[in-house]
């Protein structure tokens, strides 16, 4: 068992299409609410074998999307005072109200890309004169990886590392879709790395209290389509339960030790998602134990007042999942990768960055 | 008002790179040798055309898994020319070398060179060495630049692809990029990936015995396969269809770019070759191509087409298409 091209097979990808078009009989929205997913869909062109009452919808998945304007304008202001500042790469592009990280980094603001939190961590201990801060956006997937960091930094006595943390958990998100009451949804898709660190329990609540069908995916084309299949039968047997597709790497309970980790470094607090507003315990915030290791505590910055998103971007609306890409009056014109207006163009993640890279031909 | 600056990503070998190229080098040097904008010059000398390219190599780390900048420096530039039919004979080799760099590490490197060129069949002929404060360059980096003669009767180009034609791969996608990022970033995956730096000029001469009509060449290095067969639909103005099964990636390429969240189409090769055939020749060439070590693996991997025009198309394994554009900026600095 190799994990990768096994859940590739054409001929599998046919039968499974086929068995979703004979028992789908109701009209079935589905939204993933993770990027990988979002990317996954449109590369391997789902979409276009799905049966025509069969919608599949794209939800605040992306970390970099969601992230709030103000809080990038934050970051680059702790960039700019002096610091080492660490991210992910995907976090370069996006624009700011006034600029990016990656143009900071072109007038030479000392802004270094790494691969994991412990990188950082790494260059924090190579340059002790200086304070090494990285920018820690995620959803639960990364969010252990970011404790380890400060448990580690904690051990080791390293002194100048901090994180800058707008790190956001998916469950309240989810919560905060469904009250809004915009979107008519017969299933959720649910992510399948995060799912592997927090387990399918704490979707409960969506089929308890909402009725809405869940199943936690795997990334591969046939994954996706099993899971369509699962949640297609959920809605034509009137059932609402979670299940998961993705045994090979989600429990129900999830991963003990990852979740003792965040929950020692972490609490939660409320966060502003771009697109959706303030979402009530939506956020993890360093502890006070910890606190020493917070950026936010750190580095008194003064941030310039946030701008709004620019004119005609519908990226709120898109992480809502009530506008699709190609309904943005600026999708794949004046918005494109290569000039991107709004984050869901410019996170490999993003919504739009997916549609757009992946059209159909 | 902002002042444009070049980023990372001008260098990428993808979209950004070539709208960089087009509006300021071509605009400002153009000539109608360079306009052709092949990954090397032809040149007519009397009854003679020679092929001429030359490339600078910046990889970081020097040594990788399966190679060096030597090594690469000498592949590199030997396929360039390699990739016009031509048989590729003479090297130029220039140094850019930061104070400091260990004079084992330079032997290494030089002797790879030699290594490298020793099966390539090409001679260094000339070169040139500077040497820079620490700071002003990162350890080395070399400048390669080759010649060779193209034999009569082949005429091959990136714009020269026609409808009907068949595409050949000659292995599997995406090693050299994963190797040394690996190794950058110090990445532990379960399978090392080892590049695939490798001189193709023999493997091409295999395929020019069996069919001197070859239309189009290239080795797809930065940018991956989705520049070169862009850059093939773009030039000729033809559809590109590609099956995406028939693509080979080596298990570690696919798993360290589900990690990093790389398309395998976008990471770059030094090894390998993608060829635009007539279709008649199509089996004959492949037959030739599985019989010498860089291309056991090659596949037939799709068609040219008539429309979209200037596009590739990929059809999936759900039986879906889409499109294949173009790496917009950078996925891995620095890997040649």
């Amino acid at each position: 068992m190799k994990y990768l091209s096994e859940f590739r097979d054409p001929v599998l990808a046919k039968k499974l299409t086929q068995s979703i078009k004979e028992i789908s009989r109701r009209k079935t929205n589905l939204m993933e609410v993770c990027g990988t997913h979002t990317v996954a869909i449109s590369k391997s062109g789902i979409r276009q074998v799905m049966p025509e009452n069969i919608t599949l919808l794209s939800g605040p998945g992306c970390p970099v999307c969601v992230t709030a304007n103000s809080d990038l304008d934050k970051a680059i202001a702790i960039a700019k005072s002096g610091v080492i500042f660490t991210t992910f790469g995907d976090m370069l592009k996006v624009p700011s109200s006034y600029s990016s990280l990656g143009e900071e980094k072109t007038v030479g603001v000392d802004i270094r890309v790494v691969y994991s939190t412990l990188d950082a961590l790494k260059i924090a201990e190579e340059n002790p004169d200086r304070d090494v801060v990285f920018y820690a956006v995620g959803f639960e997937t990364t969010a252990p990886t970011i404790a380890i960091s400060l448990m580690e930094a904690e051990r080791r006595g390293i002194k100048n590392y901090s994180i800058y943390c707008v790190h956001k958990i998916v469950p309240p998100a989810i919560r905060a879709l469904l009250d809004l009451g915009e979107l008519g949804l017969e299933g959720f898709i649910c992510p399948g790395h995060v799912s592997a660190i927090i387990g399918s329990d704490p979707y409960q609540f969506i089929t308890d209290e909402y009725q809405i069908p869940c199943v936690v995916a795997g990334f591969e084309p046939l994954d996706i389509l099993q899971t369509i299949y699962m949640l297609v039968k959920q809605v034509e047997d009137g059932e609402a339960k979670v299940e998961i597709q993705y045994k090979r790497s989600v429990s129900p309970e999830g991963n003990k030790i990852a979740q003792e980790m965040m929950d020692k470094v972490f609490e939660t607090a409320d966060a502003e998602w771009r697109g959706i507003g303030i979402i009530p315990g939506s956020g993890l915030k360093v502890r006070e134990d910890y606190s020493h290791f917070d950026a936010e505590k750190r580095f008194d910055v003064d941030v310039p007042p946030t701008k709004p998103d620019p004119p005609g971007c519908s990226c709120g609306e898109i992480l809502r999942g009530i506008k699709f890409p190609y309904d943005c009056q600026l999708f794949g014109q004046a918005c494109t990768p290569e000039r991107p207006i709004g984050p869901c163009m410019v996170s490999s993640e993003g919504c739009c960055a997916a549609y757009y890279r992946y059209r159909r031909a | 008002m902002k002042k444009n600056r070049i980023t990372l990503g001008h260098g990428g070998g993808g979209k950004l790179m070539h709208d960089l190229v087009e509006q300021f080098f071509v605009k400002k040097l153009s000539n109608p040798i360079l306009d052709r904008l092949d990954d090397h010059a032809t040149l007519e000398m009397g009854n003679c055309r020679l092929a001429f390219s030359t490339d600078s190599y910046v990889v970081n780390p020097i040594f990788f898994q399966g190679g060096d900048i030597g090594k690469l420096a000498i592949c590199g530039t030997v396929n360039d020319v390699a990739m016009s039919g031509a048989i590729p004979k003479y090297l130029s080799a220039a140094f850019v070398i930061e104070e400091g760099l260990l004079m084992t590490d330079l032997e290494k490197v030089l002797d790879s060179m030699v290594k490298a060129a020793e099966e390539a069949g090409v001679q260094i002929v000339t070169g040139d060495t500077k040497v820079v404060e620490i700071g002003g360059a990162d350890k080395l980096f070399i400048n390669t630049a080759g010649v060779g003669a193209i034999p009569e009767g082949v005429n091959i180009s990136g714009s020269n692809a026609k409808v009907g034609d068949k595409v050949i791969l000659s292995g599997s996608i995406g090693d050299h990029g994963i190797a040394v990022i690996s190794e950058r970033e110090g990445l532990q995956f379960k399978t090392i990936v080892q590049s695939d730096c490798a001189p193709l000029n023999h493997l091409v001469a295999d395929m020019l015995n069996v069919c001197p009509d070859i239309r189009a060449l290239r080795d797809p290095t930065r940018g991956g396969l989705s520049s070169t067969l862009n850059e093939f639909a773009t030039q000729s103005k033809v559809g590109i269809s590609l099956e995406e099964d028939k693509i080979p990636i080596k298990e570690g390429v696919l798993g360290a770019c589900e990690m990093l969240g790389y398309d395998p189409f976008h990471v770059a090769n030094e090894g390998k070759l993608v060829a635009v055939v007539p279709p008649h020749k199509s089996e004959a060439i492949l037959e030739a191509m599985r019989k010498n070590k860089y291309g056991k693996d090659s596949q037939i991997i799709g068609n040219v087409v008539d429309e979209p025009k200037g596009k590739v198309v990929v059809n999936t394994a759900v039986g879906a298409t889409r499109i294949l554009d173009m790496l917009i900026g950078e996925q891995l600095p620095r890997i040649c």
